[in-house]
């Protein structure tokens, strides 16, 4: 008897000694990865990096077109990808009770949340690229934009379910139409979460590189003509770390750092501001 | 107010419902109509080259853009081995993460080591491509493939799964680079599906003395394995898709190899590599099948995966 | 009573403290509950019954900042002590919920999951020993032909009846009862509270109940509580009959509050 149970301990012991391993060893790949990132980018970072245009082979330069051309896409996606997303997700939310739509649209719009990005850009190529004959910034944006809405749906769906029934019945119930109701009173009460929601986006797309590769692609020079190809900061990164250059492979350091802590840091002030709500409910 | 007045206010009112409630409806219809497009915008790019091979392309290896003859089994072969090798590691060290973050981290670690776990989600997967070229690779082929061929690569069976030489990229690093990518995925859906378990159902296994780790194995786990398959499969969903990380360690080489430490290929990477570069309609109209391939695998993955999360919410409804 | 019992102390309870962080929700408890008898916790919400309940097998160490002070003597031997062996002391303690928990398995494996944590069984002795639990816990008529189905699919009741056939499975000294019927209709509630009678035979029981004439019909002696203090503890007919506290008469006879 007491072997059985003295095998017991063991196993237990061994199997919570190796769920420990198995948290260290997630958080060992972040701290790595983190480290390097700052063990090759920090050296690299200085005003040229933000003042100056990506350069030709072999000479120094920065990355002033390349982030002003991801502001840019980034923010004009995010402009088309946010109202089109709160909508639906208000739909799914307020008016998807009944029917088949609501239903299909959830699940749908589940599976685009995690399709390649890969594809998005292959789909954009088709239908926009080939039209126009080239690539283009808008093409970029158009293709950002796709990534943006699932997730903007999602939450704007889970946050507005959080808003009490009784918020909404309160409203109704001083005759106040439903349309009223649903942006002066339910959206603004989920407004935290739904901006907590793009945020996420906006930092989801931020480090996408695969949907610009057929769409946006890449520019050496400034442009801020959205109908010519524009330079980005995840393509200059893959074409300058991958090069055999060594001027170039160090300027992706510091844009593989910039990049990364920009994400991180939206990621964790989406978290924060979405918790800072979420206890007031 | 005068009754005409308020009349006329009430119209407008209603009107203004019906306009809301349409141009919600309408976004959320773009929702579908977006999937449609995608298919269908994919299926006429890859028409020439499924008229030009038809089903031929699944299962030739052959890939020469000089002669225009296509066949998608190294990249198909290339993607699913990468995704098996990331499942194979990812899903434990994902089960152990979910443990000890619902079991045996202290409350005050619970919330901080959680978001480390999501950050590791959050770093764009050009930098672990980066990272895994440069950094991972290099060690990688020094320290654990000259072991890796020693140890294994004489062995009966899965022998020459492991033999060759040591180069740093290839399949096998691809697929490892992969887990790391997926764990966060899939280790915060176990986290939440385990956070799902009744608290009573945990107590009465603790109250016939089982220990933490037969509460999980024998009652948490087969409690929530619908959910914990959907997460699964969601991981899967995005290792199948990912780009960037692969391309850049899995050597790009249009060449079966039974070798896991020898260059291959997978969809997404062959698209990165090649999408720009091709010439000729039947090259582009190729990889456009490669790409249709790609979303027609992940549609079904992502859909199994989200209809089994579904159905674990579902009984959860039914039961409180 | 006219066959006087003899009564021997199973758990002897001494100066039992209990903490939620900082909040005191037990104050200085000493009480003996006796071996083979049915010993009924009653009084209103928030009195302590339960948190009793979860110090004897210590299920409040699963979460953090709970904290017993005193000492809990199973057959002399204080459980509060470090030394103890959780899993062990849960095995001599047995415990049922509020609610009914059946494991997401079959009515066997629900059974023989416990027995099989302590004793290595052959196939044959694990079958007579889930025969015997279920004939024990009055549900192996309705279960003898649905041994290989899920426990979930039973009844409310039959739930109940099965998480009680679990416990004893093991076979326990002492059963933990925790507002068992809490959850049930009354027709269940009958059942279960006739399987009590039975099994006093064999267990010692410590019930916690919300509700005063299940403590009446089915204990041998009553403790009440109230916020944290052990206000009476007796002979159930004499509690019940004859309180020799005022705060004992006005809950027992709804005067309460």
């Amino acid at each position: 008897m007491l072997t059985l149970y003295a095998r017991r301990r063991l196993i237990n012991a061994i199997g919570l000694g190796i769920s420990a391993l198995a948290m260290l060893f997630g958080l060992i790949w972040l701290g790595w990865i983190l480290w390097t990132l700052l063990a090759n980018g920090l050296p690299q970072l200085s005003m040229a990096v933000l003042t100056q245009m990506t350069p030709p082979p072999n000479s120094t330069g920065g990355l002033l077109n390349a982030i002003a051309g991801s502001l840019m896409m980034t923010f004009l996606a995010a402009l088309i990808g946010t109202p089109i997303g709160i909508l639906a997700g208000t739909y799914l939310a307020e008016f998807g009770q009944r029917g088949w739509l609501a239903p299909t649209t959830r699940f749908i719009n589940d599976v685009l949340l995690s399709a390649p990005s890969i594809v998005i850009g292959l789909f954009i190529y088709e239908m926009y690229v080939i039209k126009i004959g080239h690539f283009s910034g808008w093409a970029g944006a158009l293709a950002l934009s796709i990534l943006v809405i699932p997730i903007v749906i999602r939450t704007t769906e889970n946050m507005l379910r959080l808003v009490p029934n009784t918020l909404r019945e309160a409203a109704a119930a001083l005759g106040a139409p439903q349309w009223k109701v649903i942006n002066l009173v339910t959206l603004r009460a989920a407004r935290a979460g739904i901006i907590t929601g793009v945020l996420l986006a906006v930092a989801r797309i931020s480090g996408e590189t695969a949907p610009l590769l057929f769409t946006s692609l890449n520019n050496q020079f400034w442009s801020s003509d959205m109908n010519q190809p524009m330079a980005n900061l995840p393509v200059v990164i893959f074409q300058f770390a991958m090069s055999p250059y060594q001027d170039w492979q160090s300027l992706a350091w510091a844009g593989a750092l910039l990049i990364t802590f920009s994400v991180l840091s939206l990621n964790i002030m989406a978290r924060v501001l979405f918790r800072q709500k979420s206890t007031t409910y | 107010m005068p009754t005409f007045l308020r009349e006329v206010h009430m119209k407008r009112h209603n009107l203004l419902d019906i306009l809301f409630r349409n141009i919600t409806r309408l976004s959320a219809f773009t929702v579908l109509v977006l999937l449609v497009a995608i298919m269908v915008s994919l299926i006429i790019g890859s028409l020439p080259s499924i008229k030009a091979f038809g089903f031929r392309f699944l299962t030739s290896a052959e890939w020469n853009p000089v002669m225009d003859e296509f066949g998608a089994l190294v990249p198909i072969v290339g993607t699913l081995v990468t995704s098996t090798i990331a499942l194979l590691i990812a899903i434990p060290v994902s089960f152990g993460i979910a443990l000890f973050l619902t079991e045996l981290s202290p409350r005050w670690l619970r919330r901080p080591l959680g978001i480390a776990i999501e950050l590791l989600a959050g770093i764009p997967s050009i930098i672990y491509g980066m990272w895994g070229l440069f950094v991972f690779a290099p060690l990688f082929a020094e320290y654990v493939q000259p072991w890796l061929i020693e140890k294994l690569g004489p062995l009966p069976i899965f022998g020459p799964l492991f033999q060759g030489i040591p180069m740093g990229i290839g399949v096998f690093t691809a697929g490892i680079i992969l887990a790391i990518m997926v764990i966060p995925f899939i280790a915060s859906v176990m986290r939440d599906v385990f956070e799902v378990v009744p608290t009573l159902l945990k107590e009465s296994a603790y109250g016939l003395g089982a220990t933490t780790w037969e509460v999980m194995w024998h009652v948490v786990l087969p409690y929530t394995k619908i959910g914990v398959a959907g997460g699964i499969m969601l991981g899967l969903g995005r290792a199948l898709g990912e780009t960037m990380a692969v391309t850049f360690v899995i050597g790009n080489a249009h060449e079966l190899s039974a070798s896991l430490l020898m260059p291959g290929n997978s969809i997404s990477s062959a698209l990165a590599n090649e999408f720009n570069e091709a010439v000729g309609k039947l090259y582009t109209s190729a990889l456009v099948e490669l790409g249709l391939i790609l979303f027609l695998i992940t549609f079904i993955v992502l859909s199994l995966a989200r209809y089994m999360l579904y159905m674990l919410t579902k009984r959860e409804g039914s039961t409180t | 009573m006219s066959v006087e019992k003899t009564v021997n102390p199973k758990l002897v309870v001494r100066d039992l403290n209990f903490y939620y962080g900082a909040e005191r929700a037990l104050k200085d408890i000493n009480l003996t509950i006796p071996e083979k008898m049915v010993t009924a916790f009653i009084g209103p919400s928030g009195c302590g019954k339960s948190t009793m309940l979860r110090t004897f097998n210590r299920m409040y160490e699963l979460y953090p900042k709970q904290k017993a002070t005193g000492e809990v003597l199973l057959d002399g031997e204080n459980i509060l002590d470090k030394k103890q062996d959780l899993n062990t002391l849960r095995a001599k303690i047995g415990m049922v919920f509020q609610k009914p928990t059946p494991f997401p398995m079959s009515i066997y494996d629900n059974i023989a999951f416990g027995a099989k944590l302590y004793e290595n069984l052959s196939r044959h002795d694990m079958d007579e020993r889930v025969e015997w639990a279920l004939r024990k816990a009055a549900l192996w008529t309705e279960a003898k032909d649905k041994l290989k189905q899920s426990g979930t699919g039973l009844s409310g009741g039959q739930q109940q009846r099965l998480c009680i056939a679990r416990a004893i499975a093991v076979k326990p000294q002492i059963l933990l009862l925790d507002e068992p019927t809490s959850a049930l209709d009354p027709i269940s509630t009958a059942h279960i509270e006739k399987l009590i009678d039975e099994l006093k035979a064999e267990f010692t029981i410590i019930i916690v109940t919300h509700n005063m004439q299940q403590a009446a019909r089915v204990s041998d002696y009553t403790a009440y509580m109230y916020l944290g203090d052990l206000i009476e503890f007796g002979d159930t007919s004499t509690v019940f009959t004859n309180p020799k506290r005022k705060e004992t008469e006005d809950y027992i006879t709804g005067r309460f509050g």
